[in-house]
């Protein structure tokens, strides 16, 4: 079973390529986006992404507008912002909407398989919980 | 500052913008004044010289009429005795006498003699002080004027008696043959009489006949010029009885002023004669006055129109340099702003290039860990390779984050800083240079600072602008940079000190000048530590400096820390 289910989102397409092909080797399931609706579109065909690796410059609709709508439709969806440093304000934006970290372009791959690997258990863990506290409900309701 | 508008003031622009104040000044308060002060001067002047001479006209009519009655009276009183006595009667010496003394009691020593003299000239009777009884006058002109008219009046005459004196004479008939009783006037008496008006230091009064001689002692200093006196005459006739006035100038140069006036049914003038300055001796003095005045007024104006001037130009002058220190700095801003902008826009687009590249390096190194490179004999050199990219990668994101981190646009927003790594932030960029100019830099951080309240941008500029000109003048031969901060009481303290050349103890005070530079022109524009010098002052902080020749030079900057956070 992979480590994670990924999605990369950024316009510049080398980039999403060369990234989704290393995150694979590292045994994580990578689904790639270059614009926000895509990845909005993505998010919705494959129920199964916990991470979404966003890049916060993009043309259109830019990362803090997409990671507006990943949270309002995927709240559980952790968010990773990568940021050139002129966006380090927009990336600090991001956290306060809810994004789990952002990351420096460019980053040491291990560090990002780091934030990954957290930010799934973070996913993971929520959504124990919201099982946890649906069963609770359910007994609790027997009783 | 001060100094360099004194300076400025020297320019040519400014000498003539002063130049202009001053004749501007001058004129528009000069123009006015003069014009009035020049009336006021011409009309005062008529009036008080119209007033002056109406009231020595006034004086010698008056004296005029002073010594014709006198004359009148010594006439008259002759006239009395000899209507009330005759030849025969007269002839009595001891009556005469009587008549003598009785006038002598009335009149003092006016009278000097009684004579009775008949037709051929002999005197029949005498009282008076001379020896003349039987004295023949036939000869004497005033005898032979005399006994041609009823009345008659002598000029001065030294006659028998060799003194001068003169004589009234009335002739009256007897038996049909004309006589004459004279008296002689006492000539010191009627000296003194006409002699008495005295007005002013020098004016005096004297009497002439028509041949210009002295009919009283003649005054000292004046020496008669025929030819004016016989104008005067001339003058005088035709005025009747009125006043003639002349101006004329003595022998000496000095301006003398003379009032005539006929007496003596016009055989006398009566001549006033007064030095023309002594006459109008308060108009002088108040024109003397009125001129110092002026002058000590015009004088004073010509001190405050230059001073006052010199005051406004150099205000204008420092109002002007700091105009364009402001220019300068807007522009000088605008630069840095736009640098900004295009660096921020270049290190961002350079930087997914380099993320994709060093992506791809990575990738390639996780293929190469597959088992069938393994055996490749240039597994290493691969491997050196791609670590390689990866580092020199790293290397870019690092150059272009710190010019990002420096190029934003400035911005003045206070936030509380680190100073340590805001400094370290500066030298990251500084290195470099300092690497290939052969200087070392070491840095000695106090430990502990409080947090600053200010805008690290600015802040930014000022440290990069220090560490820059330390770096230029160690440019040649190298040598060592070293920043130290410390808490010193309620100030954060950075040192920046190099071991260049120094500054010129002549130029030490002027270091924070605006445009101030030792630097080749076009190299620098004589801002950078003045631009310093204002951000730093407007942190509530200063900047000090102190330098050797030979040794170095060490800037000081102190920088308060918020009372909350200082104490700690």
């Amino acid at each position: 079973m992979a480590v994670a289910n990924v999605l990369l989102v950024d316009d510049e397409i080398p980039f999403v390529e060369t990234m989704t092909k290393r995150l694979k080797k590292r045994d994580l399931e990578v689904m790639s986006a270059h614009n926000g609706p895509d990845a909005l579109k993505a998010l919705e065909d494959h129920p199964g992404i916990e991470v979404v690796i966003l890049d916060v410059k993009m043309p259109g609709m830019d990362g803090i507008d997409t990671l507006k709508e990943i949270k309002k439709s995927f709240p559980l969806t952790e968010v990773i912002m990568l940021t050139g440093h002129a966006t380090v304000e927009s990336a600090i934006d991001g956290m306060k909407l809810g994004a789990f970290d952002y990351l420096m372009k460019p980053c040491d791959n291990d560090q990002l398989m780091e934030k990954v690997k957290e930010a799934a258990a973070k996913k993971q863990q929520h959504e124990n919980k919201i099982i946890e506290a649906r069963m609770k409900e359910i007994t609790s309701r027997r009783i | 500052m001060i100094r360099d508008a004194t300076k400025a003031i020297n320019q040519p622009y400014y000498r003539s913008l002063t130049r202009n104040i001053i004749l501007i000044i001058i004129f528009v308060t000069f123009t006015p004044g003069a014009l009035v002060m020049g009336v006021i001067w011409e009309e005062y002047n008529v009036a008080y010289t119209e007033k002056v001479f109406s009231h020595l006209r006034e004086l010698v009519q008056k004296h005029r009429q002073n010594i014709d009655s006198f004359l009148q009276e010594k006439l008259a009183d002759i006239q009395l005795i000899v209507s009330n006595l005759n030849f025969e009667k007269l002839r009595d010496e001891r009556r005469l006498g009587i008549l003598f003394q009785s006038a002598q009691a009335l009149y003092g020593q006016v009278f000097v003699d009684l004579g009775l003299v008949d037709d051929k000239g002999m005197q029949a009777a005498y009282v008076g002080p001379f020896k003349l009884e039987k004295a023949n006058y036939a000869d004497a002109k005033w005898f032979r004027e005399a006994i041609a008219s009823e009345f008659y009046i002598s000029d001065v005459f030294l006659g028998l008696r060799g003194h001068p004196h003169f004589v009234v004479a009335v002739r009256h008939q007897w038996q049909g043959r004309f006589w004459i009783l004279r008296a002689t006037i006492n000539f010191e008496a009627f000296n003194t009489v006409v002699t008495n008006l005295r007005v002013g230091k020098t004016g005096i009064a004297f009497l002439l006949n028509r041949n210009g001689e002295f009919q009283t002692k003649k005054p000292e200093g004046v020496e008669l010029d025929e030819v004016a006196y016989g104008n005067f005459f001339k003058n005088a006739d035709v005025m009747e009885n009125d006043i003639s006035y002349v101006e004329s100038r003595d022998h000496k140069g000095e301006k003398h002023i003379y009032l005539g006036a006929l007496l003596n049914n016009g055989n006398w003038l009566l001549v006033f004669r007064q030095n023309y300055d002594d006459a109008l001796a308060d108009l002088i003095g108040f024109q003397k006055i009125t001129v110092i005045i002026s002058l000590l007024g015009g004088l004073a104006i010509v001190v405050m129109a230059y001073f006052l001037s010199r005051r406004m130009v150099n205000r204008i002058a420092r109002a002007d340099r700091e105009k364009e220190m402001m220019n300068q700095q807007v522009i000088e801003t605008g630069k840095l702003a736009s640098i900004g902008e295009l660096a921020a826009g270049i290190a961002h687009e350079i930087n997914n290039p380099v993320a994709i590249m060093v992506e791809e390096a990575g990738w390639i190194q996780d293929l190469l860990e597959e088992e069938e490179f393994g055996r490749s004999e240039n597994l290493e050199e691969f491997q050196r390779a791609l670590n390689q990219i990866n580092t020199q990668g790293k290397r870019c994101k690092e150059i272009t984050h710190k010019l990002l981190s420096f190029a934003r646009k400035t911005d003045s927003r206070v936030q509380n800083v680190e100073i340590n790594t805001l400094i370290e932030d500066i030298l990251g960029l500084s290195y470099q240079r300092a690497k290939y100019m052969n200087v070392a830099i070491h840095t000695h951080f106090g430990e502990d600072l409080p947090q600053v309240k200010m805008s690290p941008s600015e802040m930014q500029q000022v440290l990069l602008n220090m560490i820059n000109n330390a770096l230029d003048v160690m440019e040649k031969k190298g040598g060592t940079l070293d920043i130290s901060t410390a808490l010193e009481d309620d100030h954060v303290t950075i040192e920046i000190a190099d071991n260049g050349p120094g500054i010129h103890p002549d130029h030490l005070p002027r270091v924070f000048d605006p445009f101030f530079t030792t630097k080749p022109v076009g190299k620098g524009t004589g801002l950078g530590l003045s631009i310093c010098y204002g951000i730093i002052n407007k942190m509530g902080g200063n900047i000090d400096v102190k330098s050797a020749i030979d040794v170095g030079t060490v800037f000081k900057i102190k920088i308060p820390v918020p009372f909350e956070t200082g104490v700690q």
